[in-house]
């Protein structure tokens, strides 16, 4: 039930709203629990409201470790292709 | 347009890579770890993972489903109030078919009962909004993820004035039922926390510290892509062959060591700290949510009087101690026999994201 999804927020239309693209359809939601929020940020979706925004710079760390991971154990090439 | 912030996190290489690495560093011997989280529990089993790692990681299922913690008392309050002439109960739709002691609110609505299943509190409001005669009660059930939502709910409605909104407010609060599963740990030698990423969005990684530091679990807060499910494991898995035991955040895009401290000031704006009862846990201190005086006017249980039996449990179930980790759903006699999905007898076998629902779908060997 804790389900959040994340979505790209596309328009903000007042302090406490705003719209998100989910498949090229505009959806409203609660933005009263984040702050600094801007169109092309990523925010966690849980029942109405954005919990949270995602932290571009983190997702991309994250992501090198995995890429790291996988060139370590020899599944992914330097250039970064599927072995 | 895809973005490598979302779809970076759905590449296969890497999945396998890490799948390798727990293999080598598990040395041959299986730990056990929980995935305290019920959408954990579901996705273990949808992608693969949870048969991939079976060699070396033994996954038990932890408490966070809310549905199912959820004690029989607090359903039949709801019952109760829906079959009140003059009220109708929101709810979100995992609670609907919840047995009680007697009946669930799907029962009651058949019944003649006001029952409407809500995705959000907003639209509860707005129900409440539009019907002024009714006495709307929002079933304020959830972890700390949800709770600042029916916060909001409660502080808008005594801004804007809708008197006839309420909530019957059994939030609960997740550290105290790990601290209790940790000090109990022995009985499923449990070696590590996989620990729920949204309750974490709110708290923060720091809520976990006693968890990891007082009684020596490994703690990682942990994603719901299967790439960010396989790295929790391994950071968890790392922490148990070094002897570790600290409190490590896998989902750093979205925790910050201190949650969301907006959630978190509302959160203490509209609720306090009270004890609180959860199916499998009895009373815990310290385990839930109520509402704040200031507030009492949206307390439907301080607004609306009910006569409500004292509850009881059906004698066969075993969801206590499914909840608690200390038995799998295979080791219920009533499992896939008596209690399925279309005719649920324990709350782990009705939400979606339930223990013995996860179990029932996904297989129900032991794992």
């Amino acid at each position: 039930m804790c389900l959040a999804v994340p979505v790209k927020i596309i328009e903000i239309l007042d302090i406490e709203t705003a719209i998100f693209d989910i498949d090229g359809v505009g959806n409203e939601v609660n933005i009263s629990l984040v702050e600094d929020l801007e169109p092309g940020d990523y925010v966690l979706v849980h029942a109405g409201f954005a919990i949270e925004k995602l932290d571009r710079e983190e997702a991309l760390k994250t992501l090198e470790m995995f890429e790291e991971i996988a060139r370590e154990t020899g599944m992914l090439s330097a250039d970064g292709e599927n072995l | 347009m895809t973005d490598r912030v979302v779809e970076g996190f759905k590449e296969g290489a890497p999945g396998r890579a890490m799948i390798q690495r727990i293999k080598e560093l598990s040395g041959g011997r299986r730990v056990t770890f929980m995935e305290v989280c019920g959408t954990h529990t579901v996705e273990f089993f949808k992608s693969g993972l949870r048969s991939a790692l079976s060699d070396y990681v033994r996954l038990v299922s932890g408490p966070g489903c809310p549905v199912c913690v959820t004690p029989n008392s607090v359903i039949d309050r709801a019952v109760a109030y829906s079959l009140r002439p003059d009220t109708l109960v929101t709810t979100f739709g995992d609670m609907i078919r919840v047995p009680g002691s007697v009946s669930s609110l799907e029962k009651a609505k058949s019944e003649g009962g006001r029952v409407r299943i809500v995705y959000s509190t907003l639209d509860a409001l707005n129900i409440a909004r539009a019907n002024p005669k009714l006495n709307v009660v929002f079933m304020g059930i959830g972890f700390e993820t949800t709770s600042p939502t029916v916060a909001a709910s409660i502080e808008m409605a005594s801004k804007q004035g809708v008197p006839n909104y309420s909530v019957l407010c059994s939030h609960k609060v997740i550290p105290p039922a790990l601290e209790a599963l940790a000090s109990g740990g022995e009985e499923i030698d449990l070696q590590g926390f996989l620990c729920p990423g949204h309750v974490s969005v709110i708290i923060g990684s720091r809520a976990y510290a006693p968890i990891a530091e007082k009684r020596g679990i490994p703690c990682v807060i942990t994603g719901f892509e299967p790439l960010d499910m396989a790295q929790g494991i391994l950071m968890l898995l790392e922490q148990a062959v070094e002897g570790r035991s600290e409190v490590e955040n896998q989902y750093s895009r979205a925790v910050r060591a201190a949650g969301n401290g907006k959630a978190l000031a509302l959160i203490d704006r509209v609720f306090e700290i009270v004890d609180s009862e959860w199916r499998g846990f009895g009373i815990m201190p310290g385990a839930g949510f109520g509402i704040k005086e200031a507030y009492a006017d949206f307390d439907a249980e301080k607004r609306w009087s009910v006569e409500v039996e004292p509850s009881k449990e059906h004698p066969g179930c075993r969801c206590a101690e499914v909840l608690r980790g200390r038995i799998l759903p295979v080791d219920c006699p009533l499992f896939k026999k008596v209690c399925t999905p279309q005719s649920p007898v324990g709350a782990c076998m009705v939400s979606s994201e339930g223990t013995c629902a996860a179990y029932y779908k996904y297989g129900s060997e032991k794992l």
